[in-house]
């Protein structure tokens, strides 16, 4: 594959970015619901279809629920389709997500964190796309505008790749990133197509065609449920080194590569290692490399795939390291630690018993600040060298 | 791990061709009673098959002919049928039932 040509730089909010990005994956079918923080997104996509620059048809629906459920039936019918959401929406969807990934039907859904029902906040937070990681999609949380763009192209070579069928939900930080503009290169549409053509040589999939009565993500009582589950678990496990996979071949022909499943940030002569995701790792890089400075042997892991969980790269990026600090911005009911630091102690026996620390910070639109994060190195730091440390600890309760 | 099971699915997903084994539990035996078609009232009009939920009216050629081994005994076809041409019989009255 030859390299795509350099595209226009435009300063846009990540709302606008993740419009621009579906567009130029040309969805055949597109519905979505309006929500905060995702709105201007839904309006830039309709705007593209009524001027013609897309050419898709808009389902208006009249709610999430709906929106996913159409995305669905297009999506099994052989459309490449898009939707997009936030929060009580996702929440709204519940049933059809599930509906979705059972039926393996290739949905394409971007989601800008929002935190959920029970306390009304209109504010950034991971709990959404948290609260829904069994619904079987693949998860991806995205840091900064530019990866929302090359996500959303790459979230399609992966979705609709034959060994894949699964829906993939590009997830980013609500508030922050939806209506942060910044400078992002917009790749020209003839090299998405070119990035996107493999899939057109894969041999084409099942589809709902009028006529022909054939059922979808029916029948699946005793052995066809079991099978169906296997066969969905396996392909959730497949997209681990295909997320690797296209990111390196993204990498080769646009030139941005994102480290595919997790990045790993200044982690190889690491003693102690911060784990975070999405928008607030840009500030968390900045204050590794200020403690690098200062002679803390300190790295980050930002995570990229939440679903499936990559527990194998988290392994070999964390093995050996004295002490492990993870920053959740969502709480996990039941559990006292943040459910990522959760998930990541259920890779305990291979990583090595080292104290893993759980910080639960940036709730409600709260900043994840540059204090914070120094603070969290501190005491990390203090944990590797033998000092007791705090196993869970909720920043903005603490200020 | 060994996988033994024998695939019932040819797609990953779960697509099944309705002319064929409907991968469902045996839904038939649910039935308390069958639709009984008293062809000569039969126009072959087609309502009971396009009304018939689990779609196990097949076509005969000159009538729709049901397939005990899904049919539940919910009596739409019978409840459609413009003509009456059809009788909800309980199974009790039949040897196989």
């Amino acid at each position: 594959m030859v390299s795509a040509q350099k595209g226009q730089v435009m300063v846009i909010t990540g709302n606008a970015v993740a419009a621009y990005g579906a567009m130029l994956c040309r969805p055949e079918v597109v519905a979505a619901y309006p929500i905060t923080p995702q709105s201007e997104l839904a309006e830039q996509l309709a705007q593209f279809v009524a001027n013609g620059v897309l050419d898709a048809e808009y389902v208006e629906v009249e709610g999430e629920n709906s929106a996913m459920n159409v995305v669905l039936g297009a999506s099994v019918a052989g459309a490449r389709v898009v939707t997009a959401t936030s929060s009580y929406g996702l929440v709204f969807m519940y049933d059809a997500l599930q509906e979705a990934s059972g039926f393996r039907a290739p949905i394409v859904m971007i989601n800008a964190n929002r935190e959920t029902p029970g306390i009304h906040a209109v504010s950034s937070g991971q709990q959404d796309m948290i609260s829904a990681r069994d619904t079987g999609w693949v998860q991806i949380i995205v840091e900064n505008d530019q990866e929302i763009m090359d996500q959303i192209i790459m979230a399609y070579r992966l979705a609709e790749d034959k060994d894949i069928l699964l829906p993939t939900m590009v997830n980013y930080d609500g508030f922050y990133l939806s209506y942060l503009a910044e400078a992002v290169e917009i790749p020209r549409i003839e090299d998405v197509d070119g990035f996107l053509a493999p899939l057109k040589k894969q041999p084409p999939r099942q589809k709902l065609v009028p006529g022909l009565p054939i059922g979808c993500g029916s029948h699946g009582m005793e052995m066809g449920y079991v099978e169906a589950r296997y066969k969905h678990c396996q392909a959730l496990e497949r997209v681990k080194g295909k997320v690797d996979e296209i990111d390196k071949l993204f990498g080769e022909y646009f030139g941005r590569s994102y480290g595919g499943q997790i990045e790993e940030y200044r982690t190889d002569d690491a003693d102690i290692v911060l784990v975070t995701s999405g928008s607030a790792t840009g500030t968390a890089k900045t204050v590794v490399d200020a403690k690098r400075e200062a002679g803390v042997k300190v790295g980050l892991v930002k995570l990229r795939l939440f679903r499936p969980f990559p527990a194998e790269r988290l392994i070999s990026a964390l093995k050996g390291k004295k002490a492990i600090g993870v920053i959740d911005r969502s709480i996990c009911f039941g559990w006292k630690t943040g459910p990522i630091c959760t998930e990541l102690k259920a890779l305990t026996a291979d990583i090595g018993v080292v104290p893993i620390l759980s910080y639960i910070d940036g709730l409600a639109n709260l900043d994840i600040t540059v204090p914070h994060i120094e603070r969290v190195i501190d005491e990390v730091s203090a944990a590797a060298r033998g000092k007791p440390y705090q196993d869970v600890t909720w920043i903005p309760m603490e200020e | 791990m060994v996988i033994k099971h024998k695939n019932i699915f040819k797609t990953e997903s779960s697509w099944s061709n309705t002319d064929e084994k409907l991968l469902c539990l045996d839904t038939g035996s649910w039935r308390t009673s069958r639709p009984v078609l008293d062809k000569d009232k039969c126009n072959y009009c087609g309502l009971c098959a396009l009304y018939c939920p689990p779609q196990c009216m097949k076509d005969a050629g000159d009538h729709y002919q049901v397939d005990l081994a899904y049919c539940k005994g919910c009596g739409i076809c019978a409840h459609e049928c413009p003509r009456d041409a059809i009788t909800m019989v309980p199974e009790g009255e039949f040897s196989d039932g």
